[in-house]
């Protein structure tokens, strides 16, 4: 018998075996993860200088940002993961009323309606449900057996649909993905059968000609028809994946040097600092850049995965499996619409992008990593 | 139990976790993969093209315009020189952005309807989605500082300095100089695929006169320039350049001085004077009044503008000295005379007995002599030289009649009659030297003998241009030798000979006649213009002439008073000077003036006085009667105290050498007593 099954057989004797806590369990972070994070916030903060045509207040705006996201991630860290657990109705009633309340208040920018003001701060509840959504079904699932049964996925299911149709509705198709996904990713952890992924596979590829014919928008059909054949609309809507295609291509091995990319300088790249900045990268750096992009973003993910695999409650693993796969959702997601494989959807390059909600969720989420990391190695008493 | 249960449970859902999480990241990595791969495609594999793809985006060839060659009188004055205009224009791509500017433009600087139409037309016209067009010539400084506050607001809005024509002399040279316009659709249709090339960049074009004729020598070189532009078009910096080449600056053989004096003498008055250098064949002075400002033509002239010219019943812009063809009247006769010599019908001894009348034989028309509603009777006894000089019209009708048409008609071109002269400006009018040929191509009718006579004097058919009459003048001082007539005098370094066209081989002895006779015109005690030659320094020849008026359609717009000025005969006037060695030689038409030796001879002497002794007027100065320019006053006011002067010095020198002469006497007296 080992001494954690021992442990679970008896917690009173939890004192017996205590130990000096690490420095990193009492503070709650996690070194390794923070250090991947700060060096991507140095090559975000490095890029979107470049990218937004040497102007430095964008760049002090968006470190700004970053201080906030870190303080973010650290309160986010010291809250008890069992806390979470309990909250997560509340935290979900809580995003669902910010979706309607944005449908009802909100402000439009830029043809959508995303944004919401309270006094002088405006934040996208979208981005609340980012992580609202993952600790929903993680909490959901964890109470009962898995993997889950007909009626709990179905259950989960329509806890999915109701934000994402909220938010495809401002409309916000890049958003709504994410969403879904990391519901998804959840309910996909927890264990589900083969057979029921294999039907909704079946299922969702039937469903492919209703949703284009009656559920997207004319720009977003517009968008997949431009990423099939950029060319057809040079000057148009293929403006942006020529450009950018353009601007990837033309960067090479090595790139042209930094602030040296003509195609973002000479502003032939739109959103070049936004959705697109992967491409001034790409370009400044070439593709060594890329792959030490993507590394580093292995490295997070990985690192992610295996807080998950250490976590020795059902809820910790789910949640941090998720937040981390949902990550790799972005970075696919968003390399791929810029390199032309993928349709273009408003999903921002995670931690490169400029944003300021974005950004502060997405640190929110490794907070989440990091409380899951360092909770406390004590029996769980079985269905608390 | 339920624990051990709970347990047994937990277990499992790790193992299914972990194994999920495997297929997770198994799928991810294969994602990831695509991914890298896509990447490598587009940096590695087609990374030529896309870098090429990337270059072509930034970097755009431009021309540089070159800088249109400047044009100078035969003293260095300029005729036409290049200003910087501040010209703005709009980039857009855009349609409803495009009209968000206009309106803002709108209300900071005037922007007239007119400029709108122009616009849009030349938008429609562009090359390239990006090219910058044209909205707003001549920007004051007022205006450019207005944009240069708010630039910020005005995306795609440039202001350039652009050099444009300048013509510092206005309308004084505007029909020889002519105008720069802008590069028209119909300009373009008609370019060559290397004229395309050589005018990109260019929005100016020679349309008429020098600038038309020379075009090519004044254009210069395209250059271009290898540029880095952006998104929207905007050059961002200079890559690398071919300087482009400046056009050869034109010396013309027009004297502005002259030019200006012929305006002066013209006081206001509708005509055209021409002056040639004789020697050369260069224009000294071409003059068509009134005239316009050609400024107004160059960056495009208003429809209100154009119309104000067009309808002009004084026509400012019918150029009067190259197009305008008149019946040259008397003028003609030294011509007609040469003529009668070298064929032999009539001899410089010759005589006839004139009784102010002429008839045909077998027919009961007459033709009077000016001279029988003056004096009753005719010139009397009249051979060539005082037929020239009193204008006998009697002596040329007989002679005209017995030379016949088709000798006649074989004479006009020595004298540049009836064909082109070939002056180096577009747009000139041959005249008509009737002939036979002539008259049944032009008028399906055949040639009467009455004909003859009437173009012995140089009425009926017979036409010609100001300029043809001073190209016959300078033929007739040069005793023969034709000249083309030209304004260019050098192109950059290279001189421009003088071409001669045509020589006269006839007989000294028949020039000095008809030079001789001319001469009488101005000196004779019965010149008709000895008026003109009042206190001349120099020996002059010249011919006076009336060209009669062809009746002026009627219109509602001229009243009679006008319509009855407007009938009166041209005053002609043809004169070269000084008669041993001649300089320069004149023709002046002067509109509805009637007297040519009263009213055109005192402008052809001006003319001459100017160019010969430098007497030369302003274009506002009074004009002084004949021989009283203020110069020719003071110098014959110096003359006479220098004579004055002589006359008591000499009279001192001689005072003085008596005085002496006696002083020494009585110095060697007294000296002589003194020794004593």
């Amino acid at each position: 018998m080992s001494k954690q099954d021992f442990l679970r057989r008896m917690p009173e004797a939890a004192s017996a075996f205590s130990r000096r806590a690490r420095l990193a369990e009492r503070l709650h972070i996690d070194f390794f993860l923070l250090l991947l994070l700060m060096l991507l916030t140095v090559i975000g903060l490095t890029v979107l200088y470049s990218a937004s045509g040497h102007h430095l207040p964008s760049v002090e705006k968006q470190a700004g940002f970053f201080m906030v996201a870190y303080i973010t991630m650290f309160i986010v860290a010291q809250i008890p993961v069992e806390f979470m657990r309990r909250m997560a109705p509340f935290a979900y009633t809580g995003g669902v009323l910010l979706l309607v309340a944005v449908t009802v208040f909100g402000e439009i920018s830029m043809g959508a309606q995303r944004w919401l003001q309270i006094g002088s701060f405006r934040f996208q509840p979208s981005e609340v449900m980012k992580l609202a959504m993952p600790i929903t079904i993680a909490a959901y699932l964890s109470r009962g057996f898995m993997p889950p049964r007909f009626m709990q996925v179905m259950v989960v299911l329509g806890l999915i649909g109701l934000p994402t149709a909220l938010i495809i509705e401002q409309p916000d198709l890049g958003t709504s993905i994410l969403v879904a996904t990391s519901g998804l990713m959840v309910l996909f952890f927890s264990g589900l059968l083969w057979r029921y992924i294999m039907v909704a596979v079946v299922l969702f590829s039937a469903s492919l000609w209703p949703i284009w014919h009656f559920m997207l928008h004319d720009y977003q059909r517009q968008r997949v028809l431009t990423m099939l054949d950029p060319t057809q609309d040079p000057l148009g809507t293929g403006w942006n994946i020529i450009q950018s295609k353009t601007a990837i291509g033309s960067g090479g091995l090595s790139g042209k040097g930094w602030m040296e990319g003509t195609q973002s300088r000479l502003d032939f790249l739109p959103e070049g600092h936004t959705d697109f900045i992967i491409a001034v990268m790409s370009e400044e750096f070439g593709l060594l850049g890329v792959i030490l992009l993507l590394t580093i973003y292995t490295m997070v993910i990985v690192r992610g995965l295996m807080i998950a695999v250490n976590s020795q409650n059902s809820f910790g693993r789910l949640l941090a499996a998720a937040v981390s796969s949902t990550f790799f959702v972005y970075v696919f997601v968003n390399m791929g619409m810029v390199s032309g494989m993928l349709p273009v959807v408003g999903v921002p390059l995670p931690l490169i992008s400029q944003g300021g909600t974005a950004i502060v969720a997405l640190f929110a989420g490794f907070g989440l990593l990091m409380a899951i990391s360092t909770e406390k190695k004590r029996v769980m008493t079985p269905q608390a | 139990m339920q624990d051990s249960h709970q347990f047994k449970d937990h277990q499992r859902e790790a193992k299914i976790f972990r194994s999920r999480i495997l297929v997770m990241a198994g799928f991810m990595l294969l994602l990831a993969s695509t991914l890298l791969y896509r990447y490598y495609d587009l940096q590695i594999v087609n990374y030529e093209e896309y870098a090429t793809q990337s270059d072509r985006n930034r970097v755009h060839v431009q021309p540089v315009p070159p800088t249109r060659g400047l044009i100078f009188d035969r003293n260095g004055e300029l005729l036409a020189d290049n200003k910087a205009s501040f010209t703005l224009s709009v980039v857009s791509a855009d349609t409803t952005e495009l009209n968000n500017t206009i309106e803002l433009l709108k209300t900071l600087i005037e922007i007239s309807p007119s400029d709108l139409g122009k616009f849009y037309k030349a938008q429609k016209q562009r090359r390239h989605k990006l090219d910058p067009v044209p909205l707003r010539y001549r920007l004051t400084e007022d205006e450019i500082a207005k944009l240069a506050v708010n630039q910020h607001l005005l995306e795609g809005v440039e202001v350039n300095a652009e050099l444009v024509r300048n013509y510092p002399y206005a309308d004084m040279f505007a029909h020889v100089i002519g105008y720069t316009g802008r590069i028209s659709e119909r300009d373009v249709n008609a370019f060559t695929a290397e004229q395309i090339q050589r005018y990109a960049g260019t929005h100016a074009i020679g349309k008429s006169g020098i600038e038309a004729s020379y075009e090519d020598v004044l254009l210069g070189e395209v250059g271009s320039q290898n540029v880095e532009t952006n998104a929207r078009g905007r050059v961002m910096r200079i890559l690398d350049r071919i300087d482009s080449r400046q056009g050869s600056d034109l010396r013309l053989h027009l004297d502005s001085r002259l030019q200006e004096t012929a305006v002066a003498a013209m006081r206001g008055r509708r005509g055209a004077v021409v002056a040639i250098d004789v020697k050369t064949g260069g224009v000294l002075a071409a003059v068509s009044y009134p005239g316009f400002d050609p400024n107004l033509f160059v960056t495009g002239i208003s429809y209100r503008d154009y119309k104000n010219l067009n309808e002009d019943i004084d026509t400012p812009l019918f150029n009067r000295f190259l197009q305008a063809q008149y019946p040259p009247g008397s003028t003609v006769k030294p011509a007609l005379g040469m003529a009668g010599l070298d064929s032999g019908f009539t001899d410089v001894h010759r005589a006839i007995s004139d009784r102010g009348v002429f008839t045909l034989p077998g027919s009961s028309r007459l033709w009077r002599d000016w001279s029988l509603a003056k004096t009753g009777g005719g010139h009397g006894r009249v051979d060539l030289k005082v037929a020239i000089s009193q204008s006998c019209d009697t002596y040329f009708w007989d002679l005209g009649n017995r030379m016949g048409i088709d000798k006649i008609s074989e004479y006009g071109h020595y004298f540049g009659m009836g064909i082109l002269t070939g002056i180096d400006i577009p747009h000139e009018r041959k005249g008509i030297w009737p002939s036979r040929e002539w008259k049944r191509a032009a008028r399906r009718e055949a040639w009467y003998p009455g004909d003859t006579v009437n173009i012995s004097i140089g009425q009926g058919n017979m036409l010609a241009t100001p300029m043809q009459l001073a190209v016959m003048t300078s033929t007739i001082a040069n005793r023969g030798t034709r000249f083309r007539p030209q304004f260019i005098q050098r192109i950059g370094d290279k001189v421009q000979e003088p071409i001669i066209e045509e020589v006269f081989d006839t007989k000294p002895e028949y020039w000095d006649a008809v030079i001789g006779g001319m001469e009488e015109v101005m000196h004779g005690a019965r010149g008709t213009a000895r008026k003109a030659s009042d206190r001349a320094e120099y020996r002059m020849a010249g011919k006076s002439g009336t060209a009669q008026v062809v009746a002026i359609a009627q219109n509602a717009k001229y009243n009679s008073a006008m319509l009855k000025e407007r009938h009166r005969d041209h005053a002609l006037f043809v004169a070269f000077a000084p008669v041993e060695a001649p300089q320069i030689a004149v023709a002046v038409m002067l509109e509805n003036a009637e007297g040519g030796s009263s009213q055109a001879a005192p402008v052809a002497r001006a003319m001459m006085d100017a160019h010969i002794l430098g007497y030369y007027l302003a274009a506002d100065e009074f004009v002084p009667p004949v021989g009283f320019h203020h110069a020719a006053i003071i110098k014959r006011a110096n003359n006479y105290i220098a004579e004055r002067k002589a006359v008591r010095l000499a009279k001192e020198a001689g005072d003085a050498a008596k005085a002496a002469a006696s002083s020494s006497a009585a110095a060697t007296t007294g000296s002589g007593a003194g020794n004593e």
